[in-house]
This record gives C-alpha cells, structure tokens and sequence, in this order.
C-alpha cells in the first residue's frame, strides 16, 4: 500500500505534493499525460471529464473540464506545456476557467505545475509542485476553487478499489 | 471560506525555522524572551523581532506576568492552518488513490493483449 500523499509548503507561495506509486515511471507518466488515462483518476465523484485535450510538446495547449453530472455545470483548467521530458519532467501553466461556477477565485494569474518523476526499485516518486503568483492565489486557489469543488468522500474511492483488478 | 488572511500570516510566520523551533518549544510550555533565546545564537531583539511576526499572526500570546512577559503558544492558528493543508493532501490523495487502481489494473494487463498506439 502506497504511502499517503505529503504536502509541503517550500514557501508562502508553493505548495509541493509528493507520493510514491508501485509503478514504474514510464507508466506513472503516462497516466499523467494521454487522455484516455488521466479521464480515469482526476476527478472528482459526481463528475464527469468532458474536455481533456492535451498537446504535448513544448508550446503545446490542454484543456481541461469537469462537469457535475446532477446539474450539468462545469469548470475547468487549461495552459501551456514548457517543459516536455519523458518520462521525468513536465511542467505546465495552469489557468482556472470559472465555468458556470461561483468561485471568486483570481482568473487572471495562473500558476505554474511542475510535475518531476524518479524512479528506484520499481517504485516511482512524484513530485508534484504548485507556484502560485501570490499568497493570496495560493489561498483561494486550494480553499475555494479545489476544496470547496472536491469535498468528496472517499467512498467514491472505496468502490474503485473495490473494482479493481 | 474562512479568513484567508489567517492563513497569509501564518505561513508566513511558520516559514521562517527559528519561528518554528520557537513554537516547538511554547509546545511543551510557555517561556520567557530569554529562555526563547537561549538556544539560539541570536541577539534578544533579534529574537524580539521573531516573537512580533508569531504574535501579529495570532500564534502566540503573552501572558500577565509584566515582568518575565511569558509567550504561550495560541493553537486555534495552527489548527487552521494544519486544517488547510489536511484539505490540500486530502484533494491529492483522493485522485491518488484512483490512480494507483489505474496503474495497479495497467499493469496487471499481459503485454500485447492491450497495445495502443501512440
């Protein structure tokens, strides 16, 4: 069983998620970045995932949308790829396209992700970091546009384990 | 969403290590300026200055004593602030878990029966 996520706050303005998966890294790669794969983990239950375009090269473009199946609204993230190294390195900005959501989250900066993968004994350690251009963005960003929109238990979870193979 | 503002101060305060060991050590009790200073080779005002940033942000309080002036740690802003980041590792770990069932079932599958291109 895989540990549990750690986050870190390396400064007021970054938020740095690791976690390690028994996979190895190329697998962990591409459930990051085709389409087909990353539809079935990010995500949230009671949604759906009906835009994932992903262009991945360097000056690449991805969208990103989520749509709440009870009352078809919608949200979403989109930006560009800067860095593309398989299977270590991708970074990307990321803007939050509000939707039909009520978020009063700041539009305008967005934040940077940086996505590194080592791997060691078949086991791949994700290192997952958020710049935020401000505190306050970093704030708002994690306490309203993801918590308040991800507040969903775990037993969506349960039944995917469950379901596994 | 509750005080955001809480939130800036804190980790502000918190990012600095000599602000952090202050408060390990109000953890166990609370303390006066020279017994904060003394593991530290920092001047009293420089530790002053310290105790100001966790008092501004509501971290820490002192206490009646006029003349030892002790701190004792204040943890409802801790609390808030270690709630944030439970929600923050929560939300990761949720799609986390989903992908390990992804990768366990990827891998799990005999090569060539499930080939993609691309």
């Amino acid at each position: 069983m895989p540990r549990p996520a750690e986050v870190t706050l390396p400064s007021d303005r970054e938020v740095r998620v690791t976690r390690t998966f028994n996979a190895p890294r190329q697998l962990v790669w591409a459930a990051h970045t085709r389409p087909d794969l990353v539809r079935r983990w990010q995500g949230y239950e009671g949604w759906d995932m009906p835009v994932c375009d992903m262009d991945l090269r360097v000056g690449g473009k991805y969208r990103w949308q989520w749509r709440q199946l009870e009352d078809g609204k919608a949200f979403g993230f989109f930006g560009t790829f800067t860095e593309v190294d398989c299977p270590s390195k991708l970074v990307h900005d990321q803007y939050f396209d509000p939707g039909d959501m009520d978020y009063a989250m700041p539009t305008g900066d967005p934040c940077i992700v940086s996505l590194e993968l080592s791997e060691q004994n078949g086991v791949t350690t994700l290192v997952c970091s958020l710049m935020f251009a401000s505190k306050d963005a970093r704030d708002e960003a994690l306490s309203t546009g993801m918590t308040d929109g991800m507040e969903h238990s775990y037993s969506r979870l349960d039944g995917v384990l469950g379901a596994a193979p | 969403m509750n005080a955001p503002k809480h939130l800036d101060l804190t980790f502000a305060a918190l990012s600095d290590p000599t602000r952090r060991a202050i408060l390990a050590r109000l953890a166990t009790g609370e303390a006066s300026v020279t017994e904060l200073a003394e593991p530290f080779e920092l001047s009293q005002p420089a530790i002053s200055k310290h105790l100001k940033v966790l008092e501004r942000a509501g971290l820490i309080s002192m206490g009646v004593d006029a003349q030892r002036r002790p701190r004792k740690l204040e943890p409802g802003r801790l609390e808030e602030a270690m709630d944030w980041i439970e929600r923050c590792r929560e939300t990761f770990e949720q799609n986390y878990r989903r992908l390990d069932a992804l990768l366990d079932e990827l891998q799990a599958t005999p090569r060539g029966r499930k080939r993609t291109k691309g």
